[in-house]
């Protein structure tokens, strides 16, 4: 019973796996043998048992490592997680919402028990067994969003709904691809999005911030997005570009199942009931070439999605440089036959 | 309907008198949980089985947040409305079982301001008992003028003053007492935010004055209590559904398309929330539209219709429903 929780890293010697089990139930986001922009978002609900929808928070066998590659980050540079002031309310909110949902996944691993507004919660995985009273944020070691975020895996954008308009005024954002919380903070949905190319001209965020302002409380929604990193790194913040950022050099044909890895984010959405606002946790999944291929669908499509890739997609994404390689190896692996439809493996 | 909101199964469990005009009633899980927790300013839209008829009301919650074994709106009896606080008033007892929605929140307070300062006009109360009430506990400086018609008509009046003492004004029309708007607002502190909710007249009125006073239109905010307006009757064609539809006198074109068996998405059945937007494939005829989602524009280009609120009068009309 339960996860069996691996000893990895993210980082340095990067032992990060995939086990088969986990190989298989990998989110692959493409549908079909192209990619381009859509609003792809769907109701949030259970999916099939084994996936990494089975529960709409999914904790899976890689989290242990995750927790201790976030402590990592926050003691180098506390400005990944961040509260504007209005947004405590929030953060109860959210340590509800993920307390409940990851107590109700896996009972096994974690335990909540309340009694009134006194809480106790017990993460077995990290040796946590708190109690303290809820909405009040001297029982507690950090503050209620930061708590529950270094016990939570992927990232956290709370969002402050007011104006017709969506704000990114709290977060913990330790394992993105690119972009910044410190830089972000305050700015509102048009502004944070604004160096996305081609999606404005398609009227792609005016459509999704109608649809996000109403999302409702009880009827979640999310939708998969990616991006490619060398390396099994979660940290690619700009912050710390001049680690990760040369990387994309180090590319060869010899190494390129080994380095290069997908990265697929679980984007998920969410009205908090207290604070009115929003969470958007996005999950993020690295698989590397070499685990991929071993599904013969995923090889084909893949290639022919990258090797099809408008240049202004592939030049945000951050694949120019590689790409190359990429496709000479993922052709290869390409017989030309027909994919089956939808995101599965054979 | 299911597109729009997620329900829950309840119990009446209490239907109490407050004055000739208000009943408040309070709602419970049947399945004795609690029931979801919300936020100052939202309200739920209660199913009612009146005969062959589905009518469905907003209401504001009224409790507080802080406390959700139960649920209570405040309804004011319409005598000349479409027949759902009549309904609500005469039909709706103790032990009924009925199915309200989520709560949806499209009047939530902004938690960044260093006071709230709110104005209520009559039935308009209803959102703010929730709102002090969260406001309170969190130890929140809020401000709130209340006007009503009489002494007796006060809904909720001397609970507040009880609980709130002298952060509550009232204001009784029959005793002459005005909200002294100008000076209200000219003495706030900066980063005060105003909330108004009452009759239209009076939430334009705050609007107004609140602009033509140089506050800046993020920090106010108001709700509307706009329920459909009766009208001629229409016909309209849903296209998509391939179905000819007659609105009737009392009832909204919304409710037409929904007891045709067509359901599309909905949240705050008044207006002002977008979720029921359907574009128009053609008219002829001029539309009353009543809402307060659509800009000008498109209003005037009659490409497009909020079907909670809005009429037609003309010879055809067609929908992309």
């Amino acid at each position: 019973m339960g996860i069996t929780f691996r000893k990895e890293t993210f980082r340095d010697d990067f032992t990060f796996k995939n086990s088969p089990e986990h190989i298989r139930r990998f989110p692959f986001p493409f549908h079909e043998d192209a990619y381009m922009y859509a609003v792809n978002i769907e109701p949030h609900v259970v999916g099939t048992k084994g996936s990494v929808l089975e529960n709409l928070i999914d904790v899976d066998e890689h989290y242990v490592a995750e927790m201790q590659d976030r402590a990592l980050v926050l003691a180098e540079d506390p400005l990944r997680c961040q509260s504007l002031p209005h947004m405590t309310l929030a953060g109860w909110d959210l340590l509800e919402l993920l307390m409940e949902q990851q107590a109700l996944g896996y009972p096994e691993h974690f335990t909540l028990t309340r009694n009134g507004d006194r809480w106790r919660w017990i993460n077995r995985p990290l040796g946590i067994d708190d109690t303290f009273t809820f909405g009040d944020t001297s029982t507690l070691p950090y503050g209620p969003m930061e708590y529950i975020t270094r016990q939570s895996q992927g990232d956290f954008c709370i969002l402050d709904q007011r104006d017709g308009n969506l704000w990114m005024d709290a977060g913990m954002v330790t394992t993105q691809a690119d972009w910044s919380l410190d830089f972000d903070i305050g700015m509102n949905f048009f502004e944070w999005h604004a160096p996305v190319p081609l999606a404005h001209e398609k009227g792609i965020f005016t459509r999704a911030l109608k649809f996000l302002t109403n999302i409702q409380q009880g009827k979640p929604a999310r939708r998969l997005n990616w991006t490619m990193t060398i390396n099994p790194r979660l940290d690619t913040s700009p912050e710390n570009y001049h680690k990760w950022g040369p990387d994309r050099t180090t590319v060869t044909p010899e190494n390129v199942g080994d380095k290069v890895h997908l990265r697929v984010e679980l984007q998920s959405f969410w009205r908090l009931p207290r604070s009115n606002g929003i969470v958007f946790p996005i999950r993020c999944y690295l698989i590397k070439m070499d685990e991929l291929v071993t599904q013969p669908k995923w090889a084909r499509r893949l290639h022919r999605v990258i090797r099809d890739l408008p240049d202004e997609l592939a030049t945000y994404k951050g694949l120019t440089r590689f790409r190359p390689t990429l496709v000479e190896w993922l052709s290869k692996l390409d017989d030309g036959s027909a994919t089956s439809p939808g995101f599965g493996p054979d | 309907m299911s597109t729009g909101t997620t329900k829950l199964d309840v119990v009446v469990s209490d239907v109490v008198p407050v004055n000739d005009l208000v009943t408040r009633f309070h709602f419970r899980r049947r399945d004795g949980e609690l029931l979801p927790t919300f936020s100052g300013g939202a309200h739920v839209v209660v199913e009612m089985r009146d005969g062959e008829r589905t009518r469905l009301n907003p209401y504001s919650l009224m409790g507080s947040p802080l406390d959700t074994r139960e649920y209570t709106i405040s309804v004011r009896r319409d005598d000349v409305g479409r027949g759902g606080s009549l309904f609500m008033h005469r039909s709706v007892k103790p032990g009924l079982e009925m199915v309200i929605s989520y709560p949806v929140n499209l009047f939530s307070l902004d938690l960044r301001a260093k006071k709230h300062l709110m104005l209520a006009g009559g039935i308009g109360i209803t959102p703010f008992m929730a709102q002090t009430a969260q406001l309170a506990g969190e130890g929140g400086n809020f401000e709130l003028h209340y006007t009503c018609r009489t002494a007796s008509l006060g809904t909720y009046a001397d609970v507040l003053r009880e609980r709130y003492d002298r952060r509550i004004r009232l204001y009784h029309d029959d005793r002459e007492e005005r909200i002294e708007l100008d000076r209200l607002l000219s003495t706030q502190p900066l980063g005060t935010h105003l909330y108004v909710c009452g009759p239209a007249g009076m939430i334009n009125w705050v609007r107004d004055r609140a602009a033509s006073l140089g506050w800046p239109s993020e920090a106010v905010h108001f709700e509307h209590f706009a329920a459909p307006q009766p009208g001629l009757p229409f016909d309209v064609t849903l296209a998509v559904s391939g179905k000819t539809i007659r609105v009737g006198e009392q009832q909204s074109l919304l409710e037409a398309i929904e007891a045709a068996g067509v359901d599309p998405p909905y949240l705050c059945r008044g207006g002002v929330c977008g979720q029921c937007e359907t574009n128009v494939i053609s008219h002829d005829g001029k539309f009353i539209h009543n809402d307060h989602w659509l800009s000008e524009e498109e209003h005037r280009s009659g490409c497009k219709i909020m079907p909670c609120v809005s009429r037609f009068e003309g010879r055809s009309l067609v929908l992309e429903r």
